[in-house]
């Protein structure tokens, strides 16, 4: 009895295997020619003549795909991607963009590699890495100034808020820079209660909270202090990450830091503006570079980099410090990194079409979500200066 | 159709009568199987040498045991050369501390649960509760951290760190305040539930090799379940404790998302175990995306370092667990 069983057992092992190499077999052919057909369309696109393909692909006629258009691949930083997907989905020319947000020191490595088609990053290129992309494509990286975000200084005590009785906590890069380097343990610290007069202090102890993961928002975060406060610049100094004193806490992202804060009586941690507005934190108000108390608002983080538009150099690598009049003094530029040369045609164009309507057509997107656009004579400026230099070497 | 009567030995005889394949197949077989198992060492030999070949500026910069011991972790911005500063101590200190506490907790429970299982439970129960365990072990890691995050750490582990700050046990420097949320306390306690189930199944299962003999004889000179238990089984078992203790140790060292989530991610070493530190694998998870060239050579300099300290106590777990296969049977593993 055995016997039948196991050979039947066997025999049908086989007869499955041998279906599944003959499928494959017969699989091949099937794939070969998709492959062709990729191929015969590929070859058709540009005169738009679409044929046989699936109905899919088909629909994107209806957003008015012109046939040099090309498809882009970003890939940058987390701060932008709000926005960035706002564009990507407003977009009049219709050009379809993949952004990948990875954080800033990613878009640039993949922008040095040359993996996609622009980078996006909070922080300016270097010296060296200018140096070393010209040597990679043999043309100058573009820094095209596309938003400026703001960095808020958001807390958790109870007792304060109460203490404070509806107006704001005020600070400055000081006592800021005093909290993060563990010199300021209280509220009650003499500096804070000067800049707070009239305010009963509670005494909470107080425990700061930095971004855990490298981030363009701490760039913009510790080159303030960095420019304000002698000791930390000495200490500390800035970037997107910095080796931060003891008792402090880190969480991963704007998310992790606003968990922290509030995790805990006494947490400060500083937040990109739009993130605290959305999820209702309080945040203080500082004095800025001419003694002025101000709160952060979309009119005061617009005002700061107006004010130092003249001074902006020609490869628009630029920080926006010292800020003064109006202007809140915590913000940063956000850039997208393009390049001189080296473009496919459609590419370029897709890119040119794509920035420009951007920077031209999407300030409400931008102030919609709390990031200040880049506006007037310098909106001008970044077109024909940046925008306009894609692939001009080629 | 054959008659049934003969089919029995018929279908023997094919089986052991040599025929020409087993000829081939023998050789080729031992083949494949040699492959397979050199894969195993060629994959390990070329991670960890091109990983050390990558990380190599970094170390030859700081020097070995600088790197090892340095205090200060203050990555550069180059993309060609080392200009940070790269200390690992703080690192491998919160991975160690993290996982002390969690093998701390875990190996006395996993022995309650082992004697328990295999001793004092009614048959019936004996299988839910094995499964049960083994469950945990399906548990992806990063649910342990969310389940962590928002309950474990704030309905239970910082409230218990509080207490024990805030008693006179706070003196101490290990257990002193402030208690944060995140904290190499969270951290060591999700651990502790991680790594229950390995450790709980090797103690289990040494503590089944125990000679039945020595059981009964132990009985029959009177001693008490319990003393059964502690003089007999227990230290029976001992290296088995040790080995699934290894391999729990093992395990909670490389344990990332759930330590990244929980501890706190300060970067720099503290005293108590109720404040917020830093891991390996979580400063690795953490920095990894945004770091500049010299910071990802840094990284791999500090991931090379845990693998060679994970591969230590593994092969010492192995060699406990080897040993103790020899003297009490096919024990573990």
């Amino acid at each position: 009895m055995r016997l039948p069983i196991r050979s039947a057992a066997a025999l049908a092992a086989l007869s499955m295997i041998a279906v599944a190499c003959g499928g494959g077999n017969g699989d091949d052919p099937a794939t070969a020619s998709g492959a062709d057909d990729n191929g015969a369309e590929a070859a058709d696109d540009p005169d738009g003549d679409d044929g046989d393909t699936v109905e899919l692909i088909d629909t994107d006629e209806e957003v008015g795909t012109t046939a040099d258009q090309a498809d882009l691949l970003g890939a940058g930083a987390t701060f932008i991607t709000p926005l960035m997907l706002e564009w990507v989905r407003d977009n009049e020319p219709g050009i379809r963009v993949n952004y990948q947000s990875i954080g800033s020191g990613g878009g640039i490595e993949q922008f040095l590699s040359e993996t996609v088609d622009f980078g996006s990053t909070e922080a300016h290129l270097n010296d060296e890495e200018m140096a070393e992309a010209r040597e990679i494509r043999g043309c100058d990286p573009i820094h095209i100034v596309d938003a400026f975000g703001s960095v808020v200084i958001a807390y958790n005590d109870p007792a304060l808020d109460e203490a404070l009785d509806g107006e704001d906590l005020v600070l400055d890069a000081g006592t800021i820079a005093g909290i993060y380097s563990g010199e300021i343990t209280t509220w009650q610290h003499p500096d804070i209660a000067a800049l707070n007069e009239g305010v009963d202090l509670p005494d909470t102890d107080l425990i700061p909270v930095h971004r855990s993961d490298g981030s363009g928002t701490t760039n913009i975060f510790t080159k303030y202090l960095d420019d304000e406060n002698e000791a930390w610049s000495e200490e500390y100094g800035f970037g997107t990450e910095v080796n931060w004193p003891g008792g402090q806490l880190g969480g991963n992202g704007n998310e992790g830091v606003t968990a922290e804060t509030q995790a805990q009586e006494g947490g400060v941690g500083y937040l990109s503006y739009a993130y605290a507005v959305e999820n209702d934190i309080p945040v203080a108000s500082l004095v800025n570079a001419d003694g002025n108390v101000i709160a952060p608002t979309l009119e005061s983080i617009s005002a700061g980099p107006s004010e130092i538009i003249d001074s902006i150099p020609n490869d628009f690598r630029f920080d926006v410090l010292g800020v003064g009049g109006e202007g809140y003094p915590i913000v940063g530029p956000h850039w997208v990194l393009a390049w001189e040369c080296g473009y496919e045609d459609d590419v370029a164009a897709s890119m040119i079409d794509f920035f420009t309507w951007a920077l031209q057509d999407g300030d409400d997107n931008a102030t919609g979500l709390l990031y200040a656009p880049v506006s007037g004579a310098f909106q001008e400026r970044v077109i024909a200066e940046a925008v306009n230099r894609i692939n001009a070497e080629d | 159709m054959t008659p049934p009567t003969t089919s029995p030995a018929g279908s023997e005889r094919p089986r052991l009568a040599p025929t020409g394949r087993r000829h081939v197949a023998d050789p080729i077989f031992k083949l494949v199987a040699i492959a397979c198992a050199t894969s195993v060492l060629v994959l390990l030999t070329a991670m960890i040498v091109r990983t050390t070949i990558e990380a190599w500026p970094v170390f030859a910069d700081q020097g070995v045991i600088g790197f090892i011991t340095g205090d200060l972790w203050d990555p550069g911005q180059s993309r060609s050369e080392v200009t940070g500063t790269y200390g690992a101590w703080p690192f491998l200190y919160g991975t160690l501390k993290a996982s002390a506490i969690g093998v701390l907790f875990a190996v006395p429970l996993a022995i309650g649960i082992a004697l328990f299982i295999n001793e004092i439970a009614p048959a019936w129960l004996k299988r839910p509760l094995t499964y049960g365990v083994e469950m945990l072990a399906m548990v992806p890691s990063v649910v342990y951290a969310l389940v962590g995050i928002y309950f474990f750490r704030i309905e239970i582990w910082r409230p218990i760190g509080q207490f024990v700050a805030d008693s006179p046990l706070g003196v101490i420097p290990l257990f002193s305040g402030p208690v944060t949320n995140s904290s190499y306390w969270a951290a060591g306690n999700i651990l502790a539930i991680m790594i229950l189930p390995i450790i709980t199944a090797i103690v289990r299962e040494t503590f089944a090799q125990t000679p039945v003999d020595e059981r009964l004889a132990a009985y029959a000179m009177g001693a008490t379940r319990w003393e059964v238990m502690r003089q007999v089984i227990v230290p029976r078992g001992f290296p088995g404790i040790v080995g699934g203790t290894m391999l729990g140790l093992g395990r909670a060292l490389g344990e990332t998302i759930a330590v990244a989530f929980l501890i706190g991610a300060s970067q720099r070493r503290d005293g108590s175990i109720f404040f917020a530190g830093d891991a390996v694998t979580s400063l690795i998870f953490n920095t990894f995306q945004d770091a500049r060239p010299e910071g990802v050579w840094a990284l791999l300099a500090i991931g090379v370092t845990l693998f060679v300290i994970t591969m230590i106590v593994n092969v010492v777990a192995r060699l406990i667990v080897y040993r103790v296969g020899r003297t009490v049977g096919d024990a573990a593993v």
